[in-house]
């Protein structure tokens, strides 16, 4: 599904007061079946460009385009409800989310509110519980005895379950330990993969954006500074420079093996894997 | 959520801010009670002019004190109808069996009015130039006397005070958590009593959930940073009494006295 934001700007309002532009004329345009990482530093606005992809925060000038649904300052109730169905949001530790007895209870609450009849419900949740690498038994439990991970995945198998066409994260891999971190970015990159879905996701490691997106959008002060691939984003040491983006390990050495033996490989490499296959066909080991 | 004034603090430099946080609030209190000493127009007509001087000395905004009441205005009609309604004598307007709309009753709605109206007003006039901690300081120093009846006074200052530093997080978190839900497909304020009733769960239960998580968090970090209960202890912020704060004390007598003379009936009634 194609996410189009055509000069969008927002704010908050507190109480009588407004906050300073918070999205400053946002202007680009996501191709259905990408995989886009968003990035940007502390406060410039990651998260609320992925609240306003949802109708959370709503253009005072511009528009939101999901598929064919527009999201602008005459929005209406039933729009934001189409909306959120297709756009399936993953907050920042979205376990504080869960609130039901059961891990079944809460995964099908998303569903039932809009309108999936319960015994369709369950079988979705028994079928997203395994997607999320757990088994079936933890369905009975309560959703507060789980440990952290646990909790993680079973409030990712929550929105999994309304079975958006579009999944937006923000962070989902902040606060867990490496593995458990490089176990939920891999489900959610198999199932972007299987659902054929479009994903944005908010991440502040280079690493996860050299392996598992296609696209950037580099935020700075409210504005999208940037939107390009991920190869042509770490090709331009320059541009990277000017913008204080890392550069993924990878890449990296491959920059160093270059400048040391005066060969430039012929592609950009993001990953271990590739940057070998490159040194090998280039004969360099 | 950001709409509630009443128990909010407005930073600023007026005379109300500098003064004594305990001067602040025996002041207010006694305001509550001194307004039961008026009985007509001229000693309303007086509290009026306090209160409204004391509103422009605080340095913020009337709209934002009007706001403060516009939460309890319904529960303020209420009880102005019903004093309207059953309060006979005098002339009389109208009478449907035991109601009747009489100029007495009609007058004491007006000062039923009046009270409310002022105390919403000198309340939030004392939290809005007054820090929290400050607060929460005075309450400590005022409740002190009570410790002699073996009442835990610095234990309910510090409950007081960790609840009042909590509030701002648990709003940021209500918020959160709203959105989550949200996403989810649930909509707050549709439907009738029952189903918003049932919206609430979600956001109540991850509410209480974090809440219960970071009080036992709060209660090892000062267990491990050796809080003992019922020792004595020294405090970091001092309070000082300046010659406001006794001139402060000194407006509430002659507003007490001024009301004495100006009510009907004189001392007695
Ligand atoms: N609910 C809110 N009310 C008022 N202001 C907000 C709210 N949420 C965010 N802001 C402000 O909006 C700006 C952008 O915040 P946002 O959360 O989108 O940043 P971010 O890029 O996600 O940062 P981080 O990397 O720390 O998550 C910040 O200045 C923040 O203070
Ligand atoms: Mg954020």
């Amino acid at each position: 599904m194609q996410i189009t934001f055509k000069d969008v700007t927002a704010d908050y309002q507190i109480g009588p007061l407004r906050t300073p532009r918070v999205l400053d004329s946002v202007d680009f345009n996501l191709e259905p079946g990408t995989f886009t990482a968003v990035i940007g530093h502390t406060g410039s606005g990651k998260s609320s460009l992925l609240k306003a992809m949802n109708g959370l925060l709503i253009p005072v000038k511009g528009e939101v385009h999901i598929g064919g649904t527009v999201i602008n300052r005459s929005k209406n109730k039933k729009s934001l409800k189409t909306i959120r169905k297709k756009v399936g949001m993953v907050f920042q530790f979205p376990e504080s989310q869960l609130f039901a007895e059961t891990v079944e209870q809460d995964i099908c609450f998303g569903p039932l509110n809009f309108g999936v009849p319960l015994e369709e419900a369950k079988r979705i949740a028994r079928q997203v519980i395994q997607q999320v690498g757990l088994g079936p038994d933890i369905l009975t439990k309560s959703p507060f005895a789980l440990s952290g991970g646990q909790k993680r995945r079973v409030a990712i198998a929550g929105i999994l379950a309304m079975q958006p066409e579009v999944l937006v994260l923000d962070e989902p891999g902040a606060g867990l330990d490496p593995r458990g971190k490089k176990e939920i970015l891999s489900l959610i990159s198999k199932w972007h993969n299987n659902e054929k879905l479009t994903t944005v996701m908010v991440t502040h490691d280079m690493e996860d954006v050299a392996h598992y997106a296609d696209n950037v959008v580099v935020m700075e002060k409210g504005q999208a500074v940037l939107h390009k691939g991920v190869r042509e984003l770490f090709a331009d040491i320059h541009a990277l420079k000017s913008l204080r983006v890392d550069i993924p390990q990878a890449r990296k050495l491959q920059l160093k093996i270059e400048q040391e033996t005066g060969v430039k490989l012929p592609q950009v490499c993001l990953t271990i894997d590739e940057l070998a296959n490159c040194l090998m066909k280039a004969g360099l080991v | 959520m950001n709409k509630l004034i009443l128990g909010r603090f407005f930073p600023g430099e007026s005379i109300l801010h500098q003064m004594d946080p305990r001067a602040k609030l025996l002041a207010g209190v006694y305001f509550i009670l001194v307004l039961f000493v008026a009985n007509n127009w001229q000693s309303y007509g007086l509290l009026w002019i306090f209160t409204l001087v004391v509103m422009y000395l605080s340095g913020v905004k009337f709209s934002v004190y009007i706001r403060g009441v516009r939460p309890l205005i319904w529960l303020i009609l209420f009880t102005v109808t019903l004093q309207i309604l059953f309060t006979s004598g005098g002339k009389i307007y109208l009478d449907v069996g035991p109601i009747t709309v009489s100029n007495f009753g009609i007058i004491s709605g007006i000062y039923i009015f009046c009270r409310f109206v002022m105390i919403i007003f000198i309340s939030t006039v004392v939290t809005l130039t007054t820090k929290p901690i400050d607060l929460t300081d005075g309450i400590n120093a005022l409740l002190k006397p009570l410790k002699r009846l073996k009442i835990p006074v610095d234990e309910i200052s510090l409950m007081l005070s960790i609840s009042l530093r909590f509030i701002p997080n648990l709003l940021d978190e209500t918020q959160k958590v709203m959105d989550a839900q949200r996403a989810r497909g649930t909509e707050f304020g549709e439907g009738n009593l029952l189903r918003q009733m049932k919206t609430l769960v979600p956001i109540f239960l991850p509410l209480f959930a974090s809440s219960l998580n970071r009080a036992e968090d709060m209660a090892n970090g000062m267990e491990t940073r050796g809080y003992q209960s019922g020792e004595k202890r020294s405090t970091f912020r001092q309070l000082a009494w300046k010659r406001k704060d006794t001139l402060c004390i000194g407006t509430m007598i002659i507003l007490t006295f001024g009301l004495i003379v100006l009510r009907t009936g004189g001392f007695i009634h």
